[in-house]
């Protein structure tokens, strides 16, 4: 990795279900990040953002798992992580948890200034406009919800996937309208996430794309795992491994090459 | 009605099931949703008006009393009465009283959910007076014995067949001859047997949609005027109107007047608003000689104060629901609740206890899209989260789920034991997953893959693979 004196510090949040289920997307984010002009680093010890905890109305061991993530992170220049919903969770609702913390509210405040979602802060912050990929499909793109209204991410990747060579950008219906994840949602109420992921995917087929992208692990795994079980050959991937070039492996869902 | 939120799963199920139902809503989704997006493109200064809604509400909020006390100065000066009801009981006793003094034998009603929130139907008939419902989807429900499904479309879960059955079965007048499949001609059926009951009706009773304190006036939105008829042609109208549905001045009235509507049903105005104030004067060609108006409280000054207070913001405009995937999927009967959709999640645990209404808050996917279209900017998943939090304080959520949480958050606050647990659990999963990296059933996962393969993992986690690497690097 190349360390120069003035490249920003970037703490590189995997997110609990990219580290588990999807390390590819977290060498993607990382390369990315580096060719955005920063060094990347990954704290060992991390673990999840408290969202499962937190969703739950668990608001102590949410708080509990704020301040760790919080320590873990907070010597960096930026945190990044390639997840819309982390990335609110870190930013948004940290600072609610400790609202009146004489010792956490300010240093809290302070950290989740430093917060961005993986496209956004490759666009935004860092000013990418083009990215060093090729790709000869076509693709559609599922705005997740805490991205998409959370954090206002939605031209930021079509921007950049517009500037990945030979690729095709086939807009679903409905693109922003959930999937049906919701976190634990999905096996609380599986029968009713089963319906609203059964609507996406007919969407997703109607788009005639090759390939689903999306931003957030959680969504992917559930229209991945809801396409697999319809026998769609559809390939699924999360954005980043498509802006890095990095789509050699096997993709979540669909054949691949 | 009946409140069947705590068997939310299984109307859920019953919905997911029911052909007739999933069509219906498909209209929700189709035909609600482009239209409020087409009215607020055609109105640049819309989210300004959000803002400036939201600051009338939360500032008449913050002064409800005195507020309330000016209304009902206004009311009293303009000839009307004013009565106060603390729950649903009084303000069924309240009305009772009135129209057991007229002798009411029949009561018209304009479309209200502060009724169906009190149950007055219900009640009424019980004590020997006959409640007729005269918006048209209302009198189509009240056909059918059943209750709303959505607050400003009361019987949007029904197809137009469904309609020309139940009125086939009901007007026993009707010519079987008779077209009755495009929707105006069931409209003006139900006109005709409606006109009468307005001459029957003793007393008319509508809900209000603002109450405004600089004038004593209660204002009602329809479309149909069948508002209009039920509030002036009997010699007795009641409002029933919760106290939140406040404002200050007529001006404040009218620039929330500009959101309801659009947001509602993509109209700019509705056909229909109408300002009563006080009972018919002698220089009025017509109105009713009494105006009564039944304030309730029913748990809302509770709120007041609490995480809960913006929820007393909502106009009721139907918008978080009509957005709402939970609604599409299962319609606004399975919240068991007089008030569906996420609107409904929030307030049901209030009017009624979140020990009973506990599905109501969880079942919501937090997508944030009803917030988002949320004409007084209600951050309702926020509250919904609040009920959760409430729930987890005092065990109401199961042991199970309980257990599986607290597992998951022991194990993630010990960074080396999540460490040893994750390079388990890839490896496992991988093996489980085999050569084509699917995994169709696991054991403690059948919410999961009772609805979808399960993408099995690498065999090493991320953190693992990125350790290795430095270390080759280094
Ligand atoms: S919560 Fe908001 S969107 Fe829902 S009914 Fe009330 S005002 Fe309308």
């Amino acid at each position: 990795m190349s360390q120069a004196q003035n490249r920003p510090k970037v703490g590189l949040f995997a997110t609990c279900l990219v580290d588990l289920f999807r390390p590819s997307v977290g060498f993607s984010s990382a390369k990315l990040i580096e060719e955005a002009g920063c060094d990347v680093h990954v704290p060992i010890a991390q673990t999840c953002c408290g969202q499962p905890a937190y969703n739950s109305g668990d608001t102590k061991d949410t708080r509990d798992l704020a301040r760790q993530v919080i320590e873990q992170f907070e010597g960096f220049d930026y945190v990044v992580a390639p997840s819309g919903s982390c990335s609110a969770m870190l930013k948004k609702h940290y600072p609610d948890l400790f609202k009146g913390d004489p010792l956490w509210e300010e240093r809290c405040r302070r950290f989740a200034d430093k917060v961005f979602e993986l496209v956004s802060f490759l666009a935004d912050v860092r000013g990418m406009s083009q990215v060093k990929a090729r790709l000869d499909k076509s693709v559609t793109y599922h705005d997740s919800c805490s991205g998409l209204r959370e954090l206002g991410i939605a031209k930021q990747p079509r921007q950049l996937l517009a500037t990945v060579e030979g690729l095709e950008l086939k807009e679903m219906a409905g693109s922003d309208v959930c999937c049906g994840f919701g976190g634990t949602f999905c096996v609380k109420y599986p029968d009713i996430s089963g319906k609203i992921v059964s609507k996406k995917t007919a969407t997703i087929a109607e788009s005639g794309a090759d390939i689903l992208l999306a931003g957030d692990m959680g969504c992917l795994m559930n229209m991945a795992g809801k396409l697999k079980r319809e026998g769609s050959t559809i390939e699924v991937r999360h954005v980043a491994e498509v802006l890095a070039g990095m789509t050699d492996g096997r993709p979540i869902a669909g054949s691949g090459k | 009605m009946q409140f069947t939120a705590p068997q939310f799963k299984d109307n859920a199920a019953r919905a997911l099931a029911d052909p007739q139902l999933q069509k219906a809503l498909t209209n929700v989704e189709k035909g609600f949703i482009g239209k409020r997006a087409a009215a607020v493109a055609a109105l640049p200064e819309f989210d300004a008006l959000r803002d400036k809604g939201r600051e009338i509400k939360n500032h008449t909020l913050a002064h409800l009393d005195l507020y309330l006390q000016a209304y009902e100065r206004k009311v009293t000066e303009s000839g009307g009465h004013v009565h106060w009801a603390e729950s649903a009981e009084d303000a069924r006793r309240l009305v009772l009283d009135i129209c057991q003094r007229v002798g009411a034998k029949t009561v018209t009603k304009g479309k209200s959910m502060i009724t169906e929130e009190i149950n007055l139907n219900d009640f009424l008939f019980e004590h020997a007076i006959e409640p007729v419902e005269t918006d048209l989807g209302e009198y189509i429900i009240q056909l059918r014995g059943e209750h709303p499904s959505h607050i400003i479309a009361p019987a949007v879960h029904l197809n137009k067949e469904q309609v020309e059955e139940d009125f086939r079965r009901v007007h026993t007048h009707l010519d079987p001859e008779r077209d009755l499949t495009a929707p105006e001609t069931l409209l003006s059926e139900a006109r005709q047997v409606l006109r009468k009951r307005y001459f029957q009706a003793d007393v008319g009773i509508t809900g209000a949609n603002f109450l405004i304190a600089e004038t004593g006036t209660s204002v009602i939105v329809t479309n149909e005027g069948n508002g209009d008829l039920t509030q002036s042609l009997p010699k007795v109208h009641i409002v029933v109107a919760s106290i939140e549905k406040l404002v200050p001045t007529l001006e404040d009235c009218s620039q929330i007047l500009r959101l309801l509507a659009r947001s509602a049903t993509g109209q700019d105005i509705s056909v229909y608003t109408t300002f009563s104030t006080g009972p018919r004067r002698t220089e009025d060609p017509d109105g009713p000689e009494e105006y009564h108006v039944i304030l309730l409280d029913n748990g809302r000054t509770a709120m007041l104060g609490s995480e809960f207070q913006d929820m007393l913001r909502c106009i009721r405009c139907g918008a978080c629901m009509n957005h709402c995937p939970v609604y599409h999927a299962v319609g606004g009967h399975a919240y068991g609740s007089v008030y569906p959709g996420p609107m409904g999640a929030v307030l049901t645990p209030s009017l009624f206890g979140v020990d009973i209404s506990g599905h109501l808050p969880n079942a919501s996917t937090f997508c944030g899209r009803c917030e988002s279209v949320c004409p007084m900017h209600i951050p309702l998943p926020k509250m919904m989260r609040h009920w959760r939090e409430r729930e987890f304080e005092k065990h109401l959520n199961p042991a199970t789920a309980r257990y599986g949480l607290g597992v998951f958050a022991f194990i993630a606050k010990r960074p080396r034991l999540y460490r040893m647990a994750t390079a388990i659990g890839a490896r496992l999963l991988n093996l489980i997953g085999g050569s084509k990296g699917r995994i169709t059933t696991l054991p403690f996962a059948s919410g999961w893959t009772s609805i979808r393969d399960l993408p099995a993992p690498e065999a090493q986690t991320f953190t693992q693979q990125w350790a290795a690497r430095q270390k080759q690097g280094a």
